[in-house]
């Protein structure tokens, strides 16, 4: 299969649609497609994203300096962190547990967790939040058993991790079931045959398989862990230096009118996006390459 | 090793895959089972294996049952259809994989590993792709490296699950002599999964035939196709024309014609199929003939020694004859002989028509 692709026209598809004359666009069609993506990209992408570090500067390296080493930024900055290194770890490990179960077990229901899967997607991050404060606020139903144990989960860093957790629940999963659907159980049974325990299996057959779009699921995870704002909003209470990661912090300083330094920040979760972005791309690429390798199992 | 299977069942939802198999595997032996798809034939090569559970029923090794160890104590050597390489494995890894696997109390020394595989690849003529990855390898290529897998861990069985189903014609065939050769070097007691009646013939020692979740027939290949005993079997292990007519004494009645029944397992006047297969037909040109089954020749083609000859003839009992196509095989002398036209109206007779029981006439 893989050899005798070598005959083949080997152009991409672009390449081999523009060269043929039966399907090349006419000039001003080219043009016009291209001029309205573009204008769109420069528009509605690239504007804010330039928009964000003018204002950051506007008021000089200085200042931009103290509005991020300002204790509250630095205890924000810190948080966001904390969280994502709690609920990233705990959304890989959900996450391949999940898409194990999905594509390797036959079972009742399947269709339905399949489709509960995408259910923090679905739902606005706001009614996300609030259920967590229904289930652990003070009014909650679990709220008066934790006030006499002196647990605080909302208001508190338990909440925001637990809400944070909940909305990004589906980055990795998603990436990896249809994967592992693709691939099937074929050598994975061929390990057990030849006498791997389950975990050998694991490790040896099925993560490398995956390992790429793994990779990228958590990296898209990650990303919408740091900047998780309405699920967050609703069960933070907002206490500075207490229970404000960066998006909230960004919010209050732009209530306050410290423009400065509300963009300040918030080009610090630019910059995180930029590094996901270029993060995304590189794993994309190498993951392509990777299954262009193993085409033909 | 011997195998044995004492009355497996295995229901999938409200789908029966096996309806109570028993069956005996004797030691050394090469052992095709058979039949069309949905049969239950993988389904039995999975439960032996172990990666499936029977719903009841015992799986023996050498007289031991072994229905509840685990497959990875089983000790098998299973070859997937689509190959089920480690793709990110260079074929040497993935034929040491059995090896490297093992609990550290049993895991050979490295040279020992080493060694081994070489050995395997070179028995599988592959030694030379050693450092390649399995896309880099041809389907028939990746088979094989399949094969030297299985056999590194020393299976004490090897169980093939549709080999050569995804192999082109060529390769397919090229393969099935190679597995044969493979066998009568290493005995190891063998069962191969098919589809392919022709596969089954050349490779097996014996054939185990199953529809629908039942054993339909067992015995030696040549066994098997020689004296089918059932229609079912008679239809599956090759072409074969339909009679259906009622019993006259020692001839069949069919549509217009009489042919005359070999066997006689049915009551005169019952309504029943006969079956030939297209060599045990014979045509008569001769327009004074009055035996046989009128019919008219559509087509003939001739390939190698053999002719092959389509008619239509009208088939059923006299109320509601129907139109049916029949193919028989003739030599090319008797095709010379005959002079057959298109559209020339014959007649179609037989020495070795068969019917079967009514109890066996399923399928």
């Amino acid at each position: 299969m893989v050899t005798a692709k070598a005959s083949v026209d080997v152009r991409s598809g672009a390449a081999r649609f523009q060269a043929s004359t039966a399907t090349r666009d006419p000039p001003w069609t080219k043009v016009a497609i291209l001029a309205i993506s573009l204008g769109f990209f420069a528009l509605f992408l690239l504007m804010p994203l330039i928009a964000v570090f003018v204002e950051a500067f506007r008021r000089g390296w200085a200042l931009y300096v103290a509005a991020l080493v300002e204790p509250d930024a630095l205890s924000a900055i810190r948080l966001t962190l904390t969280i994502a290194a709690i609920a990233v770890p705990l959304n890989l490990v959900f996450g391949v547990a999940a898409a194990w179960a999905i594509t390797k077990f036959d079972f009742r229901g399947k269709q339905l967790l399949i489709s509960l899967i995408d259910l923090p997607f679905s739902v606005s991050p706001v009614i996300s939040g609030l259920v967590f404060v229904l289930v652990f606020g003070a009014q909650g139903w679990l709220g008066p058993w934790l006030a006499e144990h002196g647990i605080k989960i909302i208001f508190a860093v338990p909440g925001i991790v637990l809400a944070t957790v909940f909305v990004t629940f589906p980055f990795v999963a998603r990436e990896l079931i249809p994967l592992m659907q693709a691939q099937g159980r074929d050598e994975e049974e061929a390990a057990l045959v030849l006498g791997a325990t389950g975990w050998q299996m694991f490790r040896k057959i099925t993560l490398p398989n995956i390992k790429w779009a793994l990779l990228y699921g958590v990296i898209l995870c990650n990303a919408r862990a740091m900047g998780e704002f309405g699920a967050v909003s609703v069960v933070s209470g907002h206490i500075r230096g207490q229970t404000n990661t960066m998006p909230l912090h960004v919010e209050i300083l732009y209530n306050e009118y410290q423009f400065a330094a509300a963009f300040a920040v918030a080009s610090l979760l630019a910059l995180l996006a930029l590094v996901t972005l270029i993060l995304k791309a590189y794993v994309e690429w190498r993951s392509a390459a990777n299954s262009r390798q193993g085409e033909a199992p | 090793m011997s195998i044995e299977v004492q009355d497996i069942r295995k229901t999938f939802g409200s789908f029966v895959a096996l309806e109570g198999i028993s069956l005996g595997f004797p030691t050394g032996e090469l052992i095709g089972l058979l039949g069309p798809s949905g049969c239950g034939k993988t389904t039995l090569l999975r439960i032996i294996a172990g990666l499936e559970r029977a719903d009841t029923g015992r799986v023996l090794f050498d007289g031991h049952d072994a229905s509840h160890r685990d497959v990875r104590e089983r000790r098998v050597g299973f070859v997937f259809q689509h190959y089920a390489l480690f793709r990110h494995m260079s074929v040497f890894e993935n034929v040491a994989f059995g090896m490297r696997v093992k609990p550290r109390k049993m895991r050979p020394p490295e040279a020992f590993v080493r060694k081994r595989v070489h050995e395997l690849l070179d028995l599988v003529q592959l030694d030379w792709t050693a450092h390649r990855y399995p896309h880099q390898l041809s389907g028939g290529q990746r088979q094989r490296v399949a094969l030297a897998r299985a056999l590194a861990v020393e299976p004490r069985v090897l169980l093939l699950d549709e080999p050569f189903g995804s192999l082109d014609a060529k390769v397919r065939k090229e393969l099935r002599q190679w597995l044969r050769r493979l066998h009568d070097e290493l005995h190891i007691t063998s069962l191969f999964v098919t589809h392919d009646q022709d596969e089954a013939m050349e490779v097996a020692d014996r054939i185990v035939l199953m529809n629908k979740g039942r054993i339909e027939q067992t015995g030696l290949t040549q066994e098997v196709y020689e004296h089918p005993s059932t229609a079912f079997a008679y239809s599956f292990l090759g072409a074969v024309n339909r009679l259906p007519g009622r019993v006259d004494g020692d001839t069949l009645r069919v549509g217009d014609g009489a042919v005359p029944l070999a066997e006689r397992f049915a009551m005169h006047g019952e309504e029943v199929v006969a079956f030939a297969r297209p060599h045990e037909l014979d045509i008569v040109a001769d327009a004074e003939c009055t035996l046989g089954l009128p019919a008219s020749v559509q087509r003939v083609l001739v390939s190698g020694a053999v002719a092959r000859v389509e008619l239509t003839a009208r088939v059923g009992t006299n109320g509601s004859a129907e139109p049916a196509r029949f193919e028989v095989e003739i030599t090319r002398d008797q095709l010379a002989r005959l002079n057959l036209q298109p559209g020339q109206a014959v007649r179609l007779t037989s020495s070795r028509l068969r019917v079967f029981p009514p109890d066996r006439q399923t399928g």
